[in-house]
């Protein structure tokens, strides 16, 4: 009995620090949420689990004090409890609070569910023709994710770049499996079929700038194959006037040379990479692998490896031992000086400053 | 066949347990099945939690990672769960109400070597190196896609298996409907007799789903099929559909006879009735009925619509009431009572707040627009460890201990039980406690590494230890069940002393025909009221000693289970092979053959003579 | 149970199916089979209903152009029959009239493989216009949601004529009588599966 007891203490510790510990961090953390539809969501959090604390508080003080008044070394071993057969009083109060209690929660979530699921002003124009709300369609790949803006007229790739302070509405489809669009610190997650197209908006409110990385991270939710788990992508989110700026540089970039020192880089990059990565920002969805217009502005190699010169020529050498079942080509034909000039291009393509 | 204990060849008893069609024979060997692949199944989550120990770790490879998340799931739910319920269900249940066999001892038998042949054929993916890798739902975009037999081998083996569980379901509730003690009411039957009877009445509706679905997926992969090939028209949501129909259910079917389990340790060890019976078997029926109405709620991402969600929401939140009502009873029942902490009874007390943990987390997922946050995170890891480790595994384990005495005649060491109990159940919140917050923090489910400098590190190293402390409390159960098998002391009726239901008033282990006479039944809990009247065998007879009838052993079950297991190798390899298709045809002809051979051959049973019952009951020195 | 207790007309019991416990436990769970071929089969619907027309190679392969009514019709009315004649063979097993039951049972099956034999006619026509298993998901639905149901009809086939000869010699008894009243329910299962074929396949299917 004492281990018992002692042990209830150890455990109530232990969930007490976790919960003084961890809010996690900011930028993957659905408990600081960054946005209004993370906020509703984190809101129904909290009240759900002070109803959810409130039934385990009633269930574990019952169960405590039955465990330490009835146990049967303290009634006695010949003790012959009243065999109650039950209680019509108890069994209506336990059957009608539980369902006041759902349906306190019930009502915000029908609420929030229509609220979240609201996509009807997506396509609105103004009266000139133009779209009244940022449109992004986004197409999940193996392992990769591809950011067309349909109405801007450019595409991008692992990193999607967002105003803030307005609503972002989203065309979600996957390209081979389905996968899973989430990113946790600014709302919840949506699938990626493969055969519909799914819609639902976002709001960013925290500048990406004062984060850790300088992005909001964001995770394929769903199992796609061998490199699921290494399918990130990256948020950037900045003033409207800030991505007016980058949409103007992307739409740019459209035959755009590089500088003096990459020159030898871009040559070989045009020999064999172009045919599957664009380095305009200029397009469409659909491209085999991910536009690199902005590859220099990046965090990240290949979702998830840092973004240096070093991770870049590993990659290329070598993609399946860091990426399993991703459908790039490895080159292992490549000089070490060749990859070198391949890193040093690659990383000169930038839009940002 | 006889109830004389006599050497006899190791041979001859292999030939005995091939054949058995004895219910108590069928549960032990479903329960040692199902240990075996609950063993199988924890090793690989050892191995998951090693992966996971620190960040980019590489101690397995990313697709050995999914192969071993995949079985570990498929084995958990239909090879460990399942069957050591369903070895329970087939030893007890009979018993507790009065009968002498099931109502079909055949296929019985046959549902046995269909999980026994499904389970092999599913894990000899091992050996030929394709092993499923989509996970345990086996999404279909990624499992129509993904290279060798692996997915063939989920399809064909779940099938097999998932074939044996619906008979084994339609017999659970035939036996139930038709084969009572006079006097065994439907309101005087125990608790765990009446969650088998709501849990195969769930198997019967929920299992046909999921035949259809794995046929699909067979034929899509194998013979040409387009169900799920979006590019041809098909479409992967509606497997989605057809899982979860079948899924949803699913998890009752397994939590339900825990349930059943827990409603007569209660009782027993704390002396007292159990607590508004009839609310709890309404409660019962209820949850298996709402049970088929939330099958969506593993889809609220999937992009059903607003209407879909909120409506699936709301009924996903309803089942908390009965649910609610049963934890309340169960308090209930021990709030004046006599309470005395055995192991069984110390699985049944871990087992409240864990449940109630893992139940009030199911209801924030039912919450639709919070489950965006939390689907596929690892919060849902942790919620449906909570339910069934915390319910199902516990209640396993409760009622293992209990009935172990009655199976095997043998009783387990309480305590290295406590000591398993111990180490299990701290290993457990250890483990799958912090995964809630793992879950916030944005770490997906079902991934095989992640990077540094995420703020998982820690969570996911006390969740490895956690996992390994819940090792070492399976091995401790291990080494007691060969420990006291090696001892091996005899075994009273009523080892716990205040039994209450049929089965505690019998020998342990019992006769082959189980009661020597029918018992008349005048109550719920017939032993206890029996013995407070001062009738101290715990049984009325309802008749007189007389010749028993019993059903004859066949070994055509295990040769039927042959045939579709060596079809199931056929149809997998008609394309690549020359002999697939012979196989195949061979494999179920010689099903048919001997399908035909059982429905032509009259078996009629056989006659236990009176003198020879009255000879059992005179050794046992029960009176007549 | 003895084999060999002869009955006549006037001893023979009202419900001989359901006489013993063995044959109640039989005629219990055969019902709770059919329950669960019940779902099997809303779910081949569900499936059928959801794909119908998808991914087609081309008009003529859609639900309105391919089917065959005068064919089906005749199928139709071939399984009815069989179904009102085992109706008639029970009516002779519950009087203990061993030969007419036979011969009632007998025509039940040959109205059965009448049926059967159009079928494959019908699945071997659509396969030769080239709407074959794999031409799209449309197809894959069809032949697996009226194949499963012919697939039925076959095994309902076998189990008959093997009762019919099995028991050719030694008449009725309360052993097999629970084996016949249980294919007579299968049977009639059958049916009614194809009447809901019929309608929700081929009816609804040309009227589109």
């Amino acid at each position: 009995m004492k281990r018992l007891k002692n042990w209830r203490l150890f455990s109530l510790l232990a969930a007490l620090t976790v919960f003084l510990a961890g809010c996690g961090q900011e930028e993957l953390s659905t408990l600081l949420p960054a946005g209004q539809v993370g906020q509703d969501q984190f809101n129904l959090l909290l009240l759900s689990s002070a109803i959810m604390l409130l039934v385990i508080i009633v269930v574990v003080i019952i169960y405590l004090i039955s465990l330490v008044r009835f146990r049967r070394s303290k009634v006695g071993e010949d003790h012959m409890p009243e065999q109650v057969e039950g209680s019509h009083t108890l069994e209506l109060i336990w059957t009608t609070i539980p369902i006041i209690l759902v349906l306190i929660l019930a009502v915000p979530t029908v609420y929030y569910t229509y609220k979240l699921g609201d996509v009807t002003a997506m396509g609105a124009v103004d009266e000139d023709g133009n779209a009244e709300n940022l449109v992004v369609d986004v197409t999940a790949k193996l392992y990769w994710w591809e950011f067309e803006y349909p109405d801007l007229g450019i595409v991008t790739a692992q990193e999607l770049v967002v105003p803030m302070d307005e609503k972002v509405y989203f065309n979600l489809l996957a390209a081979d499996v389905k996968h899973s669009f989430w990113i946790p610190a600014v709302g919840g997650k949506l699938d990626t079929n493969v055969e519909n197209v799914n819609k639902f908006y976002l709001t960013f409110e925290k500048d990406s700038k004062n984060l850790k990385d300088g992005v909001f991270y964001g995770k394929c939710a769903e199992l796609c194959g061998p490199s699921h788990a290494l399918m990130d992508f990256k948020v950037k989110t900045m003033p409207r006037a800030e991505f007016d700026q980058w949409v103007v540089a992307m739409q740019a970039t459209d035959g755009q040379m590089a500088d003096a020192d990459a020159t030898d880089g871009e040559a070989l990059f045009a020999q064999s990479c172009i045919g599957c990565h664009a380095v305009s920002g200029v397009g469409t969805t659909g491209a085999a692998g991910p536009n690199l217009a902005t590859f220099g502005d990046r965090n990240r190699v290949a979702g998830y490896m840092d973004h240096t010169e070093e991770s870049i020529k590993e990659w290329i050498k070598d993609t399946q031992k860091y990426k399993p079942g991703n459908t790039m080509p490895s080159f292992p034909q490549y000089s070490e000086a060749e990859l070198d000039a391949l890193a040093v291009y690659l990383m000169g393509l930038k839009v940002e400053e | 066949m006889s109830s004389v204990a006599q050497k006899r060849s190791f041979g001859a008893t292999v030939w005995d347990w091939m054949t058995t069609v004895d219910h108590k024979k069928i549960g032990i060997l479903y329960l040692l099945g199902g240990l075996f692949f609950f063993v199988l199944g924890g090793i690989e989550a050892l191995i998951i939690r090693l992966q996971l120990l620190k960040p980019n770790n590489d101690l397995v490879s990313a697709g050995l990672f999914n192969e071993l998340i995949t079985m570990h799931g498929t084995t958990m739910i239909f090879l460990a769960a399942m069957p050591i319920l369903f070895g329970l269900m087939n030893a007890i249940m009979p018993l507790q109400i009065g009968a002498r066999d099931v109502a079909f001892p055949f296929i019985n038998s046959l549902g046995l070597w269909m999980f026994i042949f499904g389970g092999i054929f599913l894990n000899l993916s091992w050996f030929f190196g394709q092993v499923p890798d989509a996970g345990w739902t086996s999404y279909t975009s990624l499992a129509i896609t993904s290279e060798g037999h692996g997915i063939d081998f989920y399809a064909i083996g779940l099938q097999i298996a998932g074939g044996g569980t619906l008979m084994a379901g339609i017999n659970f509730l035939v036996t139930i409907i038709n084969m009572r003690a006079p006097g065994m009411t439907y309101m005087r039957m125990p608790l765990f007799t009446w969650t088998t009877f709501v849990a195969s009445a769930l198997i019967l509706f929920a299992f046909p789903p999921l035949t259809i679905g794995l046929f699909m997926l067979t034929f899509d992969r194998l013979f040409g099929g387009n169900f799920f090939d979006h590019t041809m028209g098909g479409n992967t949501i509606i497997w989605e559909h057809i899982f979860w129909i079948f899924g949803h259910p699913e998890v009752y079917i397994l939590i339900l006879p825990a349930f059943g389990i827990f409603s007569e340790v209660f009782p027993i060890f704390a002396r007292k009735r159990l607590f508004g019976y009839a609310s709890m078997v309404f409660a019962t029926v209820l949850i298996g009925f709402l049970g088929f109405m939330v099958w969506a709620h593993h889809m609220f991402t999937v992009g059903l619509g607003p209407t879909a969600n909120a409506i699936f929401a709301v009924a996903t939140m309803a089942i908390a009431v009965p649910t609610g009502v049963k934890i309340f009873n169960w308090l209930l029942t021990i709030w004046g009572g006599s309470i005395k902490v055995t192991v069984p009874m110390l699985y049944a007390l871990g087992f409240i707040p864990s449940f109630v943990m893992g139940g009030v987390t199911g209801i924030m997922q039912g919450a639709a627009p919070l489950d965006y946050q939390l689907h596929d995170s690892y919060f849902i890891v942790a919620h449906f460890h909570y339910v069934i480790v915390g319910g199902v595994v516990l209640g396993i384990f409760s009622g293992m201990t209990l009935w172990w005495p009655k199976m095997f005649g043998v009783m387990l060491s309480e305590t290295l039980g406590k000591w398993t109990f111990w180490f299990f159940f701290i290993g457990f919140h250890l483990t799958f406690l912090i995964q809630h917050w793992l879950g916030f923090w944005g770490m997906p489910r079902r991934v095989w590494t992640y990077m540094d400098g995420q703020g998982w590190n820690s969570a996911n190293f006390i969740s490895t230890i956690g996992a390994m402390l819940m090792g070492i409390g399976v091995i401790i159960f291990l080494i007691n069940v060969i420990k006291s098998h090696v001892q091996k002391k005899p075994v009273p009726n009523d080892p716990w002393g205040d039994g209450r239901t049929l089965e505690w008033a019998i020998p342990s282990p019992p006769p082959f025909y189980n009661f020597a006479q029918t018992p008349l039944v005048r109550g719920l809990d017939s032993v206890w009221i029996e013995k407070q009247e001062g009738n101290e065998s715990g049984l009325t007879p309802a008749e007189p000693v007389q010749d028993i009838h019993m059903p004859n052993g066949s070994i055509i079950p295990f040769l039927m289970t042959l045939g579709i297991f060596v079809a199931g190798f056929g149809a997998m390899y008609r394309l690549e092979t020359s002999w697939g298709l012979p196989v195949l045809v061979l494999g179920l002809f010689f099903t048919f053959a001997t399908m035909s051979a059982r429905s032509l051959k009259d078996d009629l049973g056989f006659y236990v003579k009176k003198e020879q019952v009255l000879k059992d009951l005179k050794e046992k020195g029960g009176k007549i | 149970m003895d084999l060999n207790k002869k009955f006549t007309p006037e001893t023979w019991p009202a419900n001989p199916e359901r006489a013993t416990l063995e044959a109640k436990n039989k005629f219990v769970g055969f019902w709770l089979f059919i329950a669960g071929e019940v779902i099997l089969f809303s779910t081949l619907f569900g499936v059928y209903i959801a794909l119908k027309d998808k991914g087609i190679s081309g008009p003529e392969f859609s639900a309105q152009e391919l089917y065959e009514l005068p064919l089906v019709f005749v199928m139709t009315m071939l399984l009815l029959t069989s179904s009102l004649t085992s109706v008639f063979a029970m009516y002779h097993m519950k009087n203990y009239n061993f030969k007419k039951m036979q011969i009632w049972l007998s025509v039940t099956a040959f109205l059965g493989l009448g049926f059967l034999m159009l079928e494959v006619y019908e699945f071997a026509h659509y396969a030769q216009l080239g709407f074959t298993y794999n031409n799209s998901a449309f197809s894959s639905a069809f032949f697996t949601l009226v194949g499963t149901h012919g697939f039925h009809v076959a095994i309902g086939l076998v189990w008959i004529t093997l009762l019919i000869f099995r028991n050719a010699k030694r008449g009725l008894n309360l052993y097999n009588a629970t084996k016949y009243y249980t294919f007579s329910l299968y049977w009639h299962f059958i049916d009614v599966v194809w009447v809901f074929i019929f309608t929700v396949v081929y009816l609804m299917g040309v009227v589109g």
